[in-house]
């Protein structure tokens, strides 16, 4: 099989590498920029995050939709002595969560004021994305873990610098967690390199080349496997090891619980996809019964939690714990529609939790407050404040005809037939999001508004503006998902082929073909 | 009539143009007033460079003509000695670089200091270059008298004194361990030179314990080498002298001492003592696994930066170790030479991150408590970013040297199977980090207290600058582009046998 069949003859415009690069060239102008021309450092950063935007949707347009495999390949040398390399593709399972990137980060630019030292704010954004840019195109087990660690630090200092008041706490802990995920996977990446040698003749982290020429024995591939899932697991995050997440999110300043819920928990079940199943197929198979265990009690657990919450952005962080539980149930059904689905949910919780945070840093900027029993009313005092609210809770509720739905049903029906009692379980969540997010909306913006909350101020222009590609996005994939299905479907298809060959697992063939779901309910 | 050896004088003139040269130094600055700023530093510096030409002369040497031991093979010239000479020069140029406004702040000016650098330099070549054990010895000695006083330099400091005094007395121990175990080994191989002890011991077979002689003196040796490079649990001076003595040399110590000491245990180890590999390793490996942990927890519970970093050289140590019991495997070809890039690479780092410490420590040396910190970024925000890429390099953050380092021994150590090894260095490296934060967090992150306002402002001369961004480059060119660096440590798996 043919990985390079793909890239366009002459020489294609490295746009992979490009979308590393802008960011961070973006970062690096940011952070030289003069402090006292605070509109030229603006300027700067808001031209690389829309250049990157940009590239990121001409990548969409020039991805073919037919083709499972990885596509626009960058490859160069880098560390030759260690069989490092600048390996970069995407394939469907990236495509969407690269573009997810790109769109969110400038939105983030305009849409959230950091209220002091602009400019180091904007810097650690533009290396953020960077970052993520690079964890979800690299192609080559070094490059990916040097992106995924880097992240780190900017979150790190986002959380540190412009969080709240136990920001210093919350930055420590997201960095020890993530950490100590991480440092397991280092020496597992290793390992997996210098196993696969002995099959390849040569050392190389080439994930490709390890994945089409190794042949783990099972034990191994278990233990190997192990040290990637714990960091994976930690990012997601999984239960147990989400702790680190509501005190993240509700420490950090919006624009980073937009960025965080957005693409950054992504990193973990596109880890999980990318670096476990298509590693270690054998292993996640093995393994599937834990997983799926682990992501169905997230999801009552952090329904469960998300109902207790007083703080609306801690109930927010929580519903993403239960979010990302069904990514993880359909990673781990191992199923073609289950797995499109989980791929299409991490977008859609992207879009609507982004949103969402967005909105809760919006009535934090008026009221400066998030307890939910200090708001009251507030639909009669900014009614159009109130439906972008209602509109992005639904999706994210998961209402038919909005985004949340397709993912979360895909997920379902494509895990009932591998994971029949789990998706029992599981789907109960979807009763309790409803009743976390209804009641949450209800007490918040129902009723009649008291003193404090009164004079609530109605969506602003730039506000609305900002919101606007995320209400579009909640819409359009909710109406007519089927393009983003037709991209990501080949490429999942591929992956469970490769389980298929290397385990006994057999993947159940149905006629749910990823069409025609809009109209259900 | 007395035998002469003949002499190579090109191998050694890089000993020979820095002993020269500081004596000259010396002499001069004692016959002349104090001259004006930073001209001891530069001039010192410059001696460096000239002997690093002629090292890069010699490298290249060595590369056409092969490792040769020269001085009736009491010396041995490879890549290995001078991948250690070019790193032993470059860091006693950049720390008598960021010495020169210290001495000045602190009205120590002189040549002494400086002379000191140069002369612990020239032991920690020696024993780098050592083939025979009574010569390195002499080199440990060299060395370890400089540091000594280095370590009690600052006159008006009763620290100062006290590190010195600790220091001397518990190495003064240390060298006797070591110079039994040289005796004993002596008894055992009945030689001391290190290649023919290698090809003597190779084709030698013990029976029944009549080896003890042998065992107990390498016992001694690791004793003696272990204390030089702070490994737990022969590390109890390592807090005690790096707090106590002026920050710049804390700097030299933490870099050009490692540096010697673990080229000196390498070389005895691996080359000396490779046939009886199967004895030392297990004893690294209890050396390495004991520094990384207590390294990393003691690190997190100080409040003295340069105590955390203490704590957290020994932790590298215990990295260092790794790379060492790696190359304890037979047929191993990475744990030399990840130890020798790990040991570049946290020179330059060290020095960098006690540069920045010997600025923010204010006149008098003392102001060492994390909170001196406290607002560093507001202050000085270059500056705090500098440490802040010297901090994430120490944690093992990626894009800098500190992640090639820490990559390069848990390759080696995965590579002969070591897993659990390489299993707890990463788990205490992330306990470590928490020390790196804390640092930060006081840097960037903490709110001014009362008091911050009368605090001597940080002040930035340009000698330490010019170490710091010399130190930041380094750490982030050979985090991206290691390539060259692997090669070379790569090379220096040649030795004299």
């Amino acid at each position: 099989m043919s990985l390079f069949a793909a890239s366009s003859p002459a020489v294609p415009f490295p746009v992979l590498t490009a979308l590393v690069l802008v960011p961070l060239i973006g970062a690096v102008l940011t952070a030289i920029g003069s402090r006292h021309r605070p509109e030229i450092t603006k300027l700067v950063a808001l031209v690389s995050s829309v250049v990157t935007a940009g590239m990121s949707l001409w990548l969409l347009a020039e991805f073919d939709s037919h083709e499972g495999g990885f596509q626009l390949v960058s490859k160069h040398s880098w560390i030759d002595s260690w069989g490092i390399g600048w390996h970069l593709g995407v394939d469907g399972i990236s495509l969407f969560l690269v573009v997810l990137t790109g769109v969110l980060f400038p939105l983030v630019i305009v849409g959230c004021d950091p209220h002091h030292d602009e400019k180091p704010y904007l810097a650690w954004l533009l290396l953020l994305e960077a970052g993520v840019m690079g964890s979800f195109l690299s192609l080559d087990l070094v490059l990916f873990f040097l992106f995924f660690e880097i992240v780190l630090v900017p979150m790190y200092f986002l959380i540190g610098g412009w969080g709240y008041d136990q920001r210093v706490y919350a930055a420590t802990k997201f960095f020890l967690y993530t950490m100590v995920g991480s440092a397991l996977m280092l020496v597992g990446i290793v390992t997996t390199a210098l196993l696969a040698r002995d099959d390849l003749g040569r050392l190389t982290f080439d994930l490709v080349e390890i994945a089409e020429g190794s042949n783990f024995a099972a034990s191994t591939g278990r233990w190997l496997f192990f040290a990637f899932a714990i960091a994976f697991a930690v990012k997601v995050p999984l239960f147990p090891l989400h702790t680190w997440l509501p005190d993240a999110h509700t420490q950090a300043p919006t624009a980073g619980s937009v960025i965080l819920a957005g693409v950054l928990l992504k990193l973990g079940t596109y880890g999980l996809l990318r670096f476990g199943v298509y590693l270690f197929p054998e292993a996640a198979v093995w393994s599937r019964e834990v997983f799926l265990t682990l992501a169905v009690i997230g999801i009552i657990w952090g329904a469960i939690a998300a109902t207790m919450q007083s703080d609306l952005k801690r109930l927010v962080a929580y519903s993403s714990v239960a979010h990302l539980g069904f990514i993880v149930l359909g990673t781990f059904a191992f199923t073609s529609e289950a797995i499109s689905g989980g791929v299409m949910q991490m977008v859609n919780h992207g879009v609507s939790t982004g949103a969402l945070f967005l909105l809760v840093g919006m009535i934090y900027e008026r009221r400066h407050t998030r307890q939910i029993s200090e708001l009251k009313g507030l639909q009669k005092v900014a009614p159009i404040f109130a439906a972008a609210f209602m509109v992005v809770m639904l999706s994210s509720i998961g209402v038919p005809g909005l985004n949340g739905f397709v993912g979360e049903f895909l997920v379902l029906i494509g895990s009932f037939s591998t994971a029949r009692w789990w998706v029992v379980i599981g789907a109960t969540g979807v009763i309790l999001a409803a009743l976390y997010l209804l009641w949450a909306y209800q007490r918040v913006f129902h009723g009649e508004p008291d003193e404090a909350n009164s004079s609530f101020r109605e969506l602003r222009l730039r506000e609305g503006a900002v919101l606007f590609p995320f209400i579009a996005l909640i819409v359009f994939c909710g109406v007519y998902p089927k393009p983003m299905l037709d991209r990501i479907e080949p490429s999942v298809k591929s992956l469970l082929e490769r389980v298929e060959e290397k385990t006994d697992f057999v993947v159940p063939v149905s006629d749910h073909s990823g069409h025609g779901e809009e109209g259900e309910g | 009539m007395v035998q002469y050896p003949s002499i190579d004088w090109l191998a050694i003139s890089p000993l020979v143009i820095l002993l020269g040269g500081t004596l000259l130094v010396l002499v001069v600055g004692a016959l002349t007033k104090v001259w004006p700023r930073g001209l001891y530093a530069v001039s010192t510096a410059a001696l460096s460079a000239a002997a690093l030409v002629v090292e890069m002369v010699l490298w290249n040497r060595v590369g056409h003509e092969g490792p040769v031991s020269i001085i009736n093979d009491a010396l041995a010239i490879d890549r290995f000695t001078l991948f250690v000479w070019i790193g032993v020069t470059i860091a006693t140029g950049l720390v008598s670089l960021s010495t020169a406004d210290y001495l000045r702040r602190e009205d120590l000016e002189g040549p002494e200091t400086y002379t000191m650098y140069v002369c612990a330099a020239i032991g920690a070549m020696i024993m780098a270059a050592s083939n025979d054990m009574v010569v390195l010895f002499l080199g440990l000695e060299t060395l370890s008298i400089a540091l000594y006083v280095l370590a009690a330099s600052h006159r008006r400091r009763v620290d100062s004194q006290e590190s010195g005094l600790k220091y001397f007395v518990l190495g003064g121990f240390a060298s006797a361990f070591f110079l039994y175990g040289i005796a004993l080994v002596y008894g055992a191989v009945g030689t001391t030179n290190i290649a023919r002890a290698g090809q003597l011991l190779s084709q030698q077979v013990f029976v029944d314990g009549d080896d003890a002689l042998l065992l107990a003196g390498v016992a001694l040796l690791m004793v003696g080498l272990a204390f030089k490079v702070a490994a737990v649990p022969f590390h109890f001076w390592t807090p005690d002298v790096y707090q106590g003595a002026p920050t710049p040399s804390t700097s030299f110590m933490a870099s050009v001492g490692k540096f010697a000491a673990f080229a000196a245990m390498l070389r005895v180890l691996t080359t000396a003592l490779g046939a009886r590999a199967d004895d030392w390793r297990p004893v690294v490996w209890v050396l390495a696994v004991a520094s990384v942990v207590v390294g990393s927890v003691l690190a997190v519970v100080q409040s003295d930066v340069k105590r955390m970093l203490a704590y957290s050289s020994i932790g590298h140590a215990g990295f260092i170790l790794i790379g060492v019991e790696a190359a304890g495997h037979a047929g191993d070809q990475d744990g030399i030479p990840s130890s020798l890039l790990y040991l570049l690479l946290y020179s330059v780092l060290v020095i960098g991150t006690f540069t920045v410490v010997t600025l923010v420590t204010r006149s008098g040396d003392r102001a060492s408590d994390i909170g001196s910190f406290r607002g560093l970024g507001k202050e000085r925000p270059l500056l705090a970013l500098a440490m802040t890429v010297f901090l994430l390099a120490q944690a093992g953050m990626p894009v800098t040297s500190g992640f090639i380092a820490k990559f390069s021994v848990i390759k080696a150590a995965a590579d002969n199977e070591s897993y659990a090894v390489a299993i707890i260095a990463m788990v205490a490296s992330v306990v470590s980090a928490f020390l790196y934060l804390r640092i930060m967090i006081s840097m960037w992150m903490s709110d001014a207290e009362s008091g911050d306002e009368a605090r001597e402002k940080v002040a930035v001369p340009w000698t330490a600058g010019v170490v710091v961004l010399a130190s930041v480059v380094f750490t982030l060119v050979a985090g991206v582009f290691p390539g060259w660096l692997i090669d070379a440590t790569r090379d220096a798996l040649v030795v004299v046998r």
